[in-house]
């Protein structure tokens, strides 16, 4: 069980750092910026970061 | 009619003399062994018509000299009387389990336990 | 733009809906055989991608062309919440499948003592509120339906004069065979959801083609679109969030809000908690859904892209996703594509209906009906007002949408409807994770948060739509500037959506927690509020009685038939007996209980407490009751700790005493054998003494010694084994003085001399020092040395035997030595020497001498005297017991 309320207690971190990630001010940063692809960066990193939580989600949840 | 030999196996020095004596006034020859190992040894030795097994003995138990005895081609007919001065049920059942004749419990009467020697060893009455 | 014939449109979509009830159909089929259909963790995640509508479907493509990522947030938001699933999901899975839980209005009703007045606001909020949602979707397949047969997106005048009222009435003919087939006790829908799960597929597929043909068919792959969006004037300032997607604020009050909206809006909660089979389907689908969100959003800014650049104007950007395949001339891609955006909006409105119908029925309709006496089979009633409930819904949805939603994007009809059912937030989470909520607070937030919803975004709404004259948007009610609607208090710069969203949940979550702090929960609400907010904590399957007495088996079997049917309340009476060792009596709390969760998934738990509460006899239990029946619960796992420990001690014990008992029957086994040898000789002897009178005087007076011999150690037998009793029951005398060490020793060895020599066994005494003194009685030292002496000399081998007594001081005490040089002492036997009962070695074969009560005897007396006593090995061979003795403080 320890581990397994240590992984909930990871994801819900996860969520706060996502929900961070998402947001002013770190969203801003990107913001204006043309990526590879010629796509706005903004989207790119928005992407990027949400890959990235699914990933860290898919990790974890075992 | 050749004399009878019978081995007294016991360790208790008084209850030697006074089965030594009995033994005698039947007319037969007494070895005397005061412990297990000695007494199969004695057995091996003397081939005795009759042995008297006390069961707490030093070195071996009466059980397991009597095992040994039935387990032995050669002296499996030797008939053993146990004694004992443990007189539970389940004492008895076990001298009964290894082949012990007749099982004797301490005290014992003396002209019972006569009765029965001359009996098993086909002797005339006195 | 290149169309396709009604017939054409129509047949296809009619045989994906024919399809899709196949699915359904197949699936129910296999499980009424009986066969376990493999629910997989993916199709769970993929029947939660319910969440993506035609809003998704068409509606991203519209915002993401007029504002940027400003589509984005409401994917990201369940993203984020999906990574709470793990410890929240499961919370509430438990919770549900314990009470029996069957729609979110259930839920919080339950939370707050199972009161139907709760739950009847619940499902009234979440009915009016995802009208517009419904409408949506109406909108969004008419929309498409007349631009794919049409070409244009006029909605009038189609073949069958109103598109969307057929459409609506097919989706809740498609519902009702769907959602109402059988009144089932966990109303679980198996063949609903892998219906969904495929949709969900069939959606996402229609979607990856359409974004991929605009990228590699349209344009020379994404950096060539890109580009050429860079170059637009206006679609470049989209990239740019301060450019596009409003203030910061309004950003993240979107993710806020679709993280409330994916967990509590009725089709979620259906698919999510009430579908769900196994609680382990939940770990995955944190990372499946948002995978699956994910995916589907990839491709929105591109076709947004590539719809500004090719269509512009000429269509509304919501329509771009079905114009783009048909601009091109592919008006086969667009059929896909239409079928795909059906696709996501049938998948909607069935379980948004479904689960709708079920809290319409169980928690609007029925606690009207619950008080009439039917005695007709009220499951069947039950089915048909769920049916009527689908239907009205789902015309409710075709009048918002005809009346007031037609004019307006689809994402900002949606978003209405987020907004309303975020309002359960506060209440249900609430209830959740704070135990002191109560339902009046609930209530009041509830109230609070709906009035103001209605008041900044319902009213305005109809207000565009010319219901209500647009003036009082502008000026205020009656004139007065700070009521209005939109700019409340004078807030400004934020959008509608977040202004409301902001003032209602605002006003709702300082009702809930300031009317909670202010009201008292009574008992029933306490016990859910502990239920709930423990239930991770708790064993979540077993019920808390809270039924004092029970009702008589007939009655409670004639409350289960009328509602359920014969089989079925027979089936549901079977399993309580099952679990209950085959029995079940009259009066039974628990039966109560079950019952109460059974009829709960069926009519909900309000109404089913109100049904059991009418026959129940005895009232339910008080405050007083239930908190001591939990705080019992509670301390359920502690106690079973206990009781564990506490059994392990008994066991031990238990264990201790047959041992005891077995050294109990070795001691008087040793102790008749003591007896029995002394007594043999004795009999023996007297026996031939009788029966030869003539026996010579010598022989005579020989046998006579020994029988006065062996009468003396039967004395001396009997003597010990009383000393011992006792020395054990402390009764012995003492008469502890100062005795002379060195004399003690030397009379001890003095009397056993003879017997030493008789043996052969050498016995040497060690110099003791005249003013060694010990407190001691002289009469017990005696006995400790004359037992270790006798012991010495019977293991001592004869005729080379040697034992040595002596005496050395250590500071205050003195220790005595007694060695010999027999076998020694095995290292297990170390202790157990000394306790009673025992003898060193095999009892059959080495011949005790004595009871074997020497030792412990010793012992007792060493310790009386202060001293302490034991057995060491002596190097070279032998035993070395010892004991120590206080000197007396004067030496």
């Amino acid at each position: 069980m320890p581990n397994t309320s240590r992984r909930v207690l990871g994801l819900a971190v996860v969520a706060l750092l996502g929900f961070a990630l998402f947001n002013f001010p770190l969203l801003s940063l990107a913001d204006g910026h043309s990526g590879p692809l010629g796509a706005p960066a903004l989207l790119l990193y928005i992407f990027g970061v949400w890959a990235v939580l699914i990933v860290l989600a898919a990790v974890l949840r075992r | 009619m050749t004399q009878k030999t019978v081995l007294v196996a016991d360790d208790e020095e008084n209850i030697v003399v006074s089965l030594e004596f009995l033994l005698r006034q039947l007319g037969c020859a007494v070895k005397v062994a005061r412990d297990g190992d000695e007494a199969i040894a004695m057995i091996r030795e003397h081939r005795p018509d009759l042995v008297l097994l006390d069961v707490m003995m030093p070195a071996r138990s009466g059980y397991e000299v009597c095992q040994m005895l039935r387990d032995d081609p050669a002296l499996r007919q030797t008939p053993v009387i146990m004694l004992t001065a443990k007189g539970r049920e389940a004492e008895i059942a076990r001298g009964r389990a290894v082949g012990a004749d007749v099982y004797v419990t301490k005290p014992f009467s003396t002209r019972e336990l006569s009765a029965r020697i001359r009996g098993m060893l086909d002797l005339p009455e006195a | 733009m290149s169309t396709l014939p009604v017939a054409t449109v129509l047949a296809v979509s009619l045989a994906y809906l024919g399809l899709l009830f196949v699915i359904a159909l197949l699936v129910e089929r296999r499980i009424e055989r009986g066969r376990q259909l493999v629910r997989s963790p993916t199709i769970y995640a993929l029947s939660l991608a319910v969440y993506c509508t035609s809003w998704t479907f068409f509606g991203s493509v519209g915002v993401a062309a007029t504002q940027g990522i400003g589509f984005l947030p409401i994917y990201l938001g369940p993203t984020l919440m999906a990574l709470l699933w793990p410890t929240l999901m499961v919370k509430c899975l438990r919770i549900a499948k314990r009470d029996r839980i069957t729609t979110i209005a259930d839920f919080i009703a339950s939370r707050y003592g199972k009161r139907r007045g709760l739950a009847a606001l619940v499902a009234l909020i979440c009915v009016i509120g995802v009208l517009p949602y419904l409408a949506l979707q109406l909108k969004a397949v008419a929309a498409g339906f007349t631009l794919l047969t049409s070409g244009s997106a006029s909605m009038r005048g189609g073949l069958f004069g109103d598109t969307a009222l057929v459409i609506t009435l097919v989706m809740a003919a498609f519902t009702i065979m769907f959602g109402t087939r059988h009144l089932d006790a966990s109303e679980r829908h198996e063949g609903l959801v892998a219906a969904i799960a495929f949709e969900s597929v069939v959606k996402l597929c229609a979607f990856l083609a359409v974004g991929l043909f605009a990228c590699f068919v349209l344009f020379d792959g994404p950096a060539v679109l890109f580009a050429e969006a860079a170059a637009h004037p206006r679609l470049s300032a989209l990239w740019r969030f301060e450019t596009s997607a409003g203030g910061w604020f309004d950003w993240s009050v979107l993710i806020l809000l679709s993280m409330a909206a994916v967990t509590l809006l009725p089709r979620q909660f259906q698919v999510a908690v009430v579908e769900n089979v196994d609680e382990a389907h939940v770990r995955r689908a944190t990372w499946q859904f948002p995978l699956y969100l994910l995916t589907i959003n990839l491709f929105v800014l591109p076709l947004a892209c590539a719809g500004v650049l090719l269509i512009g104007p000429a269509l509304a950007a919501d329509d771009y996703v079905l114009g783009l395949p048909m601009q091109s001339g592919h008006p086969y891609l667009a059929l896909l594509v239409f079928i795909g955006g059906t696709s996501a909006a049938t998948g909607m409105i069935i379980v948004e209906t479904t689960a709708l119908a079920t809290m319409i029925s169980n928690d609007l309709v029925l606690p009207g009906l619950l008080h009439r006496a039917y005695a007709a089979d009220l499951g069947r009633l039950l089915l048909l007002i769920r049916r009527g409930a689908i239907l009205i819904v789902a015309l409710l949805g075709y009048l918002y949408f005809r009346y007031a939603g037609e004019a307006r994007s689809l994402v900002s009809i949606g978003l209405i409807s987020f907004a309303a059912v975020a309002q359960l937030a506060p209440a249900f989470f609430g209830g959740l994770y704070w135990r002191l909520g109560t339902r009046s607070g609930a209530y009041a937030g509830l109230l609070a948060g709906f009035v103001v919803w209605g008041y900044t975004l319902l009213l305005p709404s109809a207000s565009h739509s010319g219901w209500l004259p647009a003036q009082w948007l502008i000026e205020g009610p009656l004139g007065i500037v700070w009521l209005r609607p939109q700019a409340l208090f004078g807030m400004d710069g934020v959008t509608a959506i977040t202004h409301g969203v902001f003032w209602s949940l605002l006003a709702n979550a300082a009702a809930y927690v300031g009317v909670s702090l202010a009201t008292r929960a009574d008992a029933q609400e306490s016990a859910q509020a502990a239920l709930f907010v423990g239930a991770l904590q708790r064993d979540a399957e077993r019920p808390i009685p809270l039924w004092r007495g029970g009702v008589a088996l007939p009655e409670l079997r004639a409350l289960l038939v009328r509602i359920l049917g014969e089989a079925r309340a027979q089936a549901a009476l079977e399993a309580y007996r099952n679990r209950h060792g085959g029995r079940v009596d009259d009066n039974d709390p628990g039966l109560l209980q079950h019952v109460e969760s059974v009829l709960a998934g069926a009519i909900g738990s309000a109404s089913a407490r109100t049904l059991v509460a009418s026959i129940a006899r005895e009232a339910p239990l008080g405050l007083e009751e239930v908190m001591h029946i939990l705080d019992e619960a509670s301390q359920v796992l502690h106690y079973s700790r206990a009781l564990s420990a506490r059994t392990r001690e008994l066991r031990d014990a238990n264990r201790r005493l047959q041992e005891l008992d077995q050294l109990k029957d070795e001691f008087m086994s040793t102790v008749t054998h003591e007896l029995r040898t002394p007594l043999t000789s004795i009999r023996a002897f007297s026996e031939i003494l009788a029966d030869n009178p003539a026996l010579d005087p010598d022989e005579r007076a020989r046998y006579l010694g020994i029988i006065i011999r062996e009468t003396e150690r039967l004395t001396r037998l009997i003597n010990q084994v009383l000393d011992f009793a006792r020395l054990e029951q402390g009764e012995a005398q003492w008469r502890i003085e100062p005795v002379a060490l060195g004399a003690a020793i030397g009379d001890a060895a003095a009397s056993v001399r003879q017997l030493f020599d008789d043996a052969g066994v050498a016995l040497e005494v060690g110099p003791v020092p005249d003013d060694w003194w010990v407190r001691a009685d002289a009469d017990r030292l005696q006995q400790v040395l004359l037992n270790l002496l006798g012991n010495a000399l019977k293991f001592a081998p004869p005729r080379r035997g040697r034992v040595e007594v002596s005496a050395t001081r250590d500071g205050a005490s003195v220790c005595v030595a007694v060695d010999d040089n027999g076998p020694g002492v095995a290292a297990q036997d170390v202790e157990t020497v000394f306790e009673k009962f025992r003898q060193s070695g095999s009892n059959l074969t080495a011949k005790p001498q004595g009871t074997g009560l020497g030792l412990p005897i010793s012992r007792h007396i060493v310790e009386r005297f202060g001293g302490r006593i034991w057995v060491q090995p002596r190097s070279g061979g032998g035993a070395s017991f010892r004991f120590t003795l206080p000197l007396e403080e004067s030496a």
